[in-house]
């Protein structure tokens, strides 16, 4: 099940790796005449819109295999960087770049290849956003708030729109398309294509491009994405050992330390009925329905938990916790765990007081319990664009 | 080299999109990130600061988490993956003829007065992709690609203000 982690293959492998996409990376944008700042900058006379071309065609081919994969249970979307929405500084900074873009005729990554193609103008623009990079850093402090502003972890546009994934990805594929056909008559109206390009197809290569590209986008809505329980199923060899060694089942005096732990933000998530919640539970624990456990707003705050976040599941015995567990684990929350036994185990060692004294747990000598929090930071946290 | 052959053409838009998609999605499939450049480009920022002026990088708080102490703001995937882009983009200049010391210029631009735009619109790049936690690649292609909300309404931003600046500054094009 992808995505694969290259850290696994060590620090020296995973920077091979890493290299290795970047030079695809780079040839790609070498080859189709990023590294030439007049076929860039022509995009926005209407001349020749290669730019719009060769990024719409990327950002549709990537998205239809990502989302494809997905809907076929070979890809987990949960376990990928998905860039933060901050709404009103990425227009601010979207304009400012756009300024950058038509005066300076790169981007930062077009740039480089302009640069390696040892285009003096493009090592220029580069040495540009090195002090553009450091003014941004010098004068940051001053505009914090406004800079933070406007956040959501992980906002879709799916999730925006009100639309299943399935058909936002057909949406976005309409998008493109029109797109490409608007360019093609932009240039047809005031193009003087700026150099030759290999290979010109007949229309009817595109008409066919499009309707695979259209037939790709309506097989990914018609499947849908996997429900919680089919990516369980997808994922289980990973994460049921977990279950089978009782990695994740905490006992209550680990708990109880961990909510007296102010460095560990804990989220306690208590799922029986109303009644039983009311009739004691413990200090931090929320109580919550199973079918919350799916709800996209409520699963987003607990992925975008901090490092230092834990999210304990609490039920009468084990069961319920557990498919809890499985639910949020195929979602993408990290450091999950359950109430060891539940409420049953609480009670018999805190009788019925929900509030243990700190001074008593601080008396508890050293072996009281097998520690099993570990605090893991998310490796999706780690987008290169950071 | 022989740069005395002419350069070959380059590759049909679409063609080289789908390539780009291609890349992209192994990049997600591999390393559960996308591509991007202005990160590397920042941390390449802080540690030539970090040569200069060692204390004014812990001084500064976004420049102190990434590069301050001994934490090794080069020491990063983002960096070896910018590195990788130039080897690239280097390689595939060579091969098919295009790598020439030269600059890219409008036809009334004087070589040094596209040098001096260059360098502003670098300064001005650099900030805003800061700004906009992250580039092109970074935001636009990657955030794009897995429909974050952000991304598309950052990409729309770069599109807009590009074009309602472009007729200003036609003389720099055409």
């Amino acid at each position: 099940m992808l995505p694969f982690d290259l850290a696994s293959f060590g620090k020296l492998g995973s920077y091979l790796g890493f290299f290795g996409i970047g030079v695809a990376f780079g040839s790609v944008l070498e080859v189709a005449g990023f590294g030439d700042a007049r076929k860039l900058a022509a995009q926005f006379y209407l001349r020749d819109m290669t730019v719009l071309k060769v990024m719409f065609t990327g950002i549709l081919t990537a998205c239809l295999l990502l989302f494809g994969s997905s809907a076929l249970g070979l890809l987990d979307v949960s376990q990928l960087f998905v860039n933060p929405t901050y709404l009103w500084p990425g227009i601010v900074g979207g304009l400012v770049m756009g300024v950058g873009f038509v005066i300076g005729g790169y981007c930062p990554g077009t740039s480089v290849v302009s640069a390696a193609s040892l285009k003096l103008d493009g090592l220029t623009f580069v040495l540009g956003t090195l002090i553009g990079a450091g003014v941004f850093g010098e004068s940051v402090s001053s505009f914090k708030e406004f800079w933070g502003s406007s956040h959501t972890e992980r906002l879709f546009l799916s999730d925006w729109f009100g639309w299943s994934t399935g058909a936002t990805v057909f949406g976005v594929t309409v998008l493109a398309l029109v797109f490409f056909y608007a360019a093609e008559r932009f240039e047809q109206r005031f193009g003087t294509a700026s150099g030759k390009v290999t290979w010109f197809p007949t229309n009817r290569v595109y008409v066919a491009g499009a309707a695979v590209a259209l037939g790709m986008a309506l097989s990914v809505w018609g499947i849908g994405q996997p429900s919680p329980e089919a990516k369980w199923r997808n994922v289980s060899a990973k994460y049921q050992p977990m279950l089978d060694a009782r990695d994740v089942f905490v006992e209550p005096l680990e708990v109880a330390k961990t909510w007296a732990d102010a460095s560990v933000k804990l989220v306690t998530l208590d799922l029986r009925p109303k009644e039983a919640y009311a009739a004691g539970h413990l200090a931090s624990a929320r109580n919550v329905t199973y079918a919350r456990l799916a709800e996209k707003g409520f699963v987003e705050d607990l992925v975008a938990l901090p490092p230092q976040g834990v999210v304990v599941l609490v039920s009468e015995d084990e069961d319920e916790a557990v498919q809890a567990w499985k639910r949020l684990k195929v979602q993408g929350v990290t450091n999950l765990y359950i109430l060891d036994h539940g409420m049953q185990r609480w009670r018999e060692v805190f009788s019925d007081a929900p509030h243990p004294k700190i001074e008593m747990l601080m008396k508890l000598p050293k072996d009281a319990f097998k520690p099993k929090i570990k605090l893991k930071t998310t490796a999706r946290a780690a987008g290169v664009c950071g | 080299m022989s740069t005395s052959a002419a350069a070959k053409p380059f590759w049909n838009p679409y063609l080289s999109g789908v390539l780009l998609g291609i890349v992209l999605f192994g990049a997600f499939a591999l390393t559960h990130s996308g591509l991007g450049a202005s990160g590397a480009i920042s941390r390449m920022q802080i540690a030539a600061t970090s040569v200069v002026a060692p204390s004014h990088v812990d001084r500064v708080g976004y420049f102190a988490a990434i590069g301050g102490g001994d934490r090794k703001a080069l020491d990063h995937t983002s960096v070896v993956m910018l590195l990788g882009t130039f080897a690239g983009g280097l390689a595939s200049s060579i091969r098919h003829r295009r790598a020439k010391v030269e600059v890219c210029r409008g036809p009334r631009l004087s070589p040094r007065a596209r040098l001096a735009f260059a360098l502003i619109g670098g300064v001005i790049m650099g900030y805003g992709a800061r700004f906009a936690r992250g580039c092109t690649s970074g935001q636009a292609l990657s955030g794009g690609a897995v429909l974050s909300a952000g991304s598309w309404v950052f990409m729309f931003s770069i599109f807009a203000s590009a074009y309602a600046l472009a007729w200003f500054v036609r003389k720099l094009w055409n």
